[in-house]
């Protein structure tokens, strides 16, 4: 198959591997990559770097077909490519490794491997295919074990391993480092070293600085869907990368920040240690996913242990995931607003104050609705975060945890709500304040705790210490919260 | 008056399909798939008439009041072992209260020809109840009995219920989105569920107590023609709305009195009605589907 015909390559025209032009998307009103070009050589891997939201995970996605650019070509070894559905990018030998494990514990190894394929099963093929592909790059792993025996690791490279079986040239790796441990990522790379030796290319997609540092060969980095920065890495240092990753910091002037009543703590967590005081906005910075369970945690509504002072009875919790957990698409806005607090509640509902609290929630955080009795399904997105924000803040909470708030919302909106919050931390609520815009948390909070490698640190409410402690570079004595 | 008792024989019919209905309705908009209505008609059935029977000679006049709640409390408790199995074990109450009526149809054909058999020995039943233990007919020259008058009662309560009462509402918020009803209610939805199991079991039961009370007046096997069943069709097709199960209950009722009534006199298979009962079903999920809402709890994949 491929070895020859990729020799061939790298001694002839060597076309680009991969290359994008060009390429726009939008999401609604949001831009998730303006005009972004990449070119990956062959024979090499090639680290896309950038932070959370940066455009990385959606323009490897559009690489392998799942979504479809606004604008743009891709061209794979010099060809332009159609790209419908993955399995377009898979017949161009395109494979990716998704962050979240697409395997079935239930079944072996070798059934894995076999899923997507067509036609019949048969063993003997595929272990072939297995040896086939541990010759070529030492990843190897026992055909007939169960998925749900492998650690982390297996599993990982069980997905690398069923995606070379499927012939790809091109692997692209979204994240394949957060679930390993330091030796695996170490034998990690030795593989995808000798994979690239014979012309193959790797596309690795990461927020780890260290990573790319040490064993990428061509470096791309993105910030907020544009194209900062494409290079080899022999050019390419921790400082141009992480100016590159996080821009530079443009210190305006500080607001005043009231003292937080710092004898009042509101809320309080152990492991990790985190406090929140009446009167200040606590930002929390962390990567993606990282944050939920310690907000839901000081918002009383973790699963499993409970926070060492129990969430105050008035506490306001507006989470990311507005459609499943914020509120219920099937009942009307007022029955909505009832939600609150319907756990305390007894005896009878007085339908008349919910309804006046759900008028004056549509119309001071403006809602545009058909009316009281409107379902919360029929208002567009905007209105859903404004309805929920509306009815979490109205309600003088006396702790309000708030999961990426504003996302979603246009500058004037996300400018009304910053405002509410800043007046609610003002009349003595407790805010903790989780946003992925590191720029947001800078200008709101008075104090920030970063996620960072399973630790905290509290971090002044600088975009760029932030963004540091996040890459999990330490550049200062941060004492762990 | 001859069309005033096919009516009246068609209310008395309807009767346990209202309330057992009222019991799948409330299950199902509490996100709880209860489809054991049968299994605790039956229990409650067993306990009316223990009670009617042993404690019948003293309480006279009062039997009914320690009687009815009795078949609503093993009702209950019928359920709450479904309930507790799905707690403690995350047991599908799907399977556990389908198995649940299995052994509730056993114990039944154990009790009437063992413990509870009538004096004699002769027929697999129960000595009938006294007069004083039955429920008063409330229409005179006909069967149709007080239980009638309950079931209604209870659809108009059970529909205040929801609109009004916080734990109504709690409970309409853990079945249609139980993630919500916790993130943002902050409700306790294993709990809430439990009494939905309880409350759904011990309507149920109440439906068997009744039917003893009013109908059978003693405890046999095929005591129940299949109405915790059919309540499954009563509540869906009345949308999970308990004052159109009145509606729906009665509908059902008169289909199957009328598929007797042609059974005999035409010699129609009184099948004719189950067939029909299912296509009505099957075409009440398409709409309700097409209008794009679902049957609130239906839509529901994994349970929770």
């Amino acid at each position: 198959m491929t070895e020859a015909a990729a020799g061939q390559k790298i001694a002839g025209t060597r076309h680009p591997s991969l290359e994008m032009r060009g390429i726009t998307k939008q999401f609604g009103a949001v831009v998730a990559l303006s005009d972004v070009s990449l070119s990956v050589q062959p024979g090499s891997i090639h680290a896309l770097l950038g932070e959370n939201g940066a455009g990385k995970t959606t323009l490897m996605r559009i690489a392998f077909g799942m979504i479809a650019a606004d604008a743009g070509s891709i061209l794979r070894d010099g060809t332009l490519l159609t790209m419908r559905s993955p399995a377009d990018a898979i017949a161009a030998r395109i494979g990716m490794v998704h962050q979240q494990f697409s395997l079935i514990p239930a079944m072996t190894v070798a059934e894995n491997v076999a899923l997507g394929g067509k036609g019949l099963y048969r063993f003997d093929d595929i272990a072939d295919r297995m040896r086939a592909v541990a010759t070529m790059t030492g990843l190897s792993l026992n055909p007939r074990a169960k998925v749900a025996s492998l650690t982390s690791a297996e599993r990982q490279k069980l997905e690398i391993i069923r995606t070379l079986a499927h012939d790809a040239t091109l692997l692209i790796l979204d994240e394949p480092t957060t679930v390993l441990t330091e030796r695996d990522t170490g034998e990690l790379f030795e593989q995808l070293h000798v994979f690239v030796k014979t012309g193959r290319s790797v596309v690795l997609i990461t927020h780890k600085l260290q990573n790319a540092l040490s064993h990428a060969d061509e470096v791309t980095v993105l910030r907020r869907g544009k194209l900062i920065l494409n290079a080899p890495m022999s050019s390419a240092t921790r400082e141009s990368l992480t100016t590159a990753m996080l821009g530079t910091v443009l210190n305006d002037t500080p607001l005043a920040r009231p003292a937080a009543n710092r004898l009042h703590v509101v809320a309080r967590v152990t492991a990790p240690a985190v406090e929140v005081f009446a009167g200040e906005i606590l930002g929390v910075a962390a990567l993606e996913g990282a944050a939920g369970p310690l907000l839901r945690l000081l918002a009383g509504r973790g699963q499993g242990p409970t926070a060492d002072i129990p969430a105050p009875e008035r506490t306001g919790f507006v989470p990311e995931n507005r459609q499943d957990e914020a509120m219920i698409p099937d009942f009307s806005l007022a029955e909505n607003i009832a939600l609150r607090n319907a756990g305390q509640r007894r005896g009878l509902i007085d339908w008349k104050k919910v309804n006046e609290d759900a008028s004056e929630v549509i119309r001071q955080f403006d809602v545009r609705a058909a009316g009281l009795e409107a379902t919360a399904r029929s208002l567009s997105g905007g209105n859903q975060q404004r309805f929920v924000l509306g009815r979490e803040l109205g309600d003088n909470p006396s702790l309000l945890v708030l999961e990426n708030p504003t996302q979603g919302l246009d500058v004037n909106a996300a400018a009304a709500v910053h405002e509410r919050m800043r007046a609610a931390r003002n009349a003595g609520t407790a805010i903790v304040f989780y946003s992925s815009d590191l720029d947001e948390l800078a200008e709101l909070c008075d104090r920030v705790v970063v996620i960072g490698g399973g630790r905290v640190f509290s971090s002044s409410p600088d975009a760029g210490e932030i963004g540091q402690l996040l890459l999990g570079i330490e550049t200062a004595e941060h004492p762990i919260a | 008056m001859p069309e005033l008792s096919l009516l009246a024989d068609a209310l008395v019919r309807a009767t346990p399909l209202i309330i057992a209905g009222l019991a799948v309705a409330f299950a199902f908009r509490g996100g709880v798939f209860n489809i054991g209505a049968e299994g605790q008609l039956l229990v409650g059935a067993i306990a009316a008439t223990a009670i009617s029977l042993w404690a019948g000679p003293v309480l006279g006049r009062l039997t009914l009041f320690v009687a009815l709640p009795g078949a609503a409390i093993a009702g209950a408790a019928w359920a709450g072992i479904a309930a507790e199995l799905r707690r403690r074990f995350r047991v599908l109450e799907i399977i556990s209260t389908i198995m649940l009526n299995f052994i509730a149809i056993h114990l039944v054909s154990f009790l009437v020809r063992g413990p509870l058999q009538e004096p004699t020995r002769i027929y697999p039943q129960t000595e009938s109840l006294a007069e004083a233990a039955r429920l008063p007919v409330i229409l005179s020259g006909t069967r149709l009995h007080a239980g009638f008058a309950i079931a209604i009662l209870l659809a108009v309560g059970f529909a205040w219920f929801f609109r009004r009462t916080a734990l109504g509402f709690r409970i309409r918020a853990t079945g249609a989105a139980p993630a919500a009803a916790w993130s943002a209610g902050r409700i306790d939805v294993g709990r809430t569920s439990y009494i939905v199991f309880l409350v759904s079991g011990g309507l149920a039961g109440l439906a068997g107590g009744i039917e003893v009370s009013g109908v059978t007046f003693a405890l046999y096997e095929n005591l129940s023609a299949g109405y915790g069943y059919t309540a499954i069709a009563v509540a869906l097709i009345a949308g999970l709305n308990p004052l159109g199960v009145i509606a729906s209950g009665i509908f059902f009722a008169f289909l199957e009195t009328g598929a007797l009534a042609l059974q005999r006199d035409f010699a129609i298979p009184s099948s004719v009605a189950s067939v029909a009962e299912a296509l009505l079903i099957l075409a009440a999920l398409a709409v309700s589907s097409l209008r794009g809402r679902g049957i609130p709890g239906l839509k529901r994949v994994r349970p929770t």
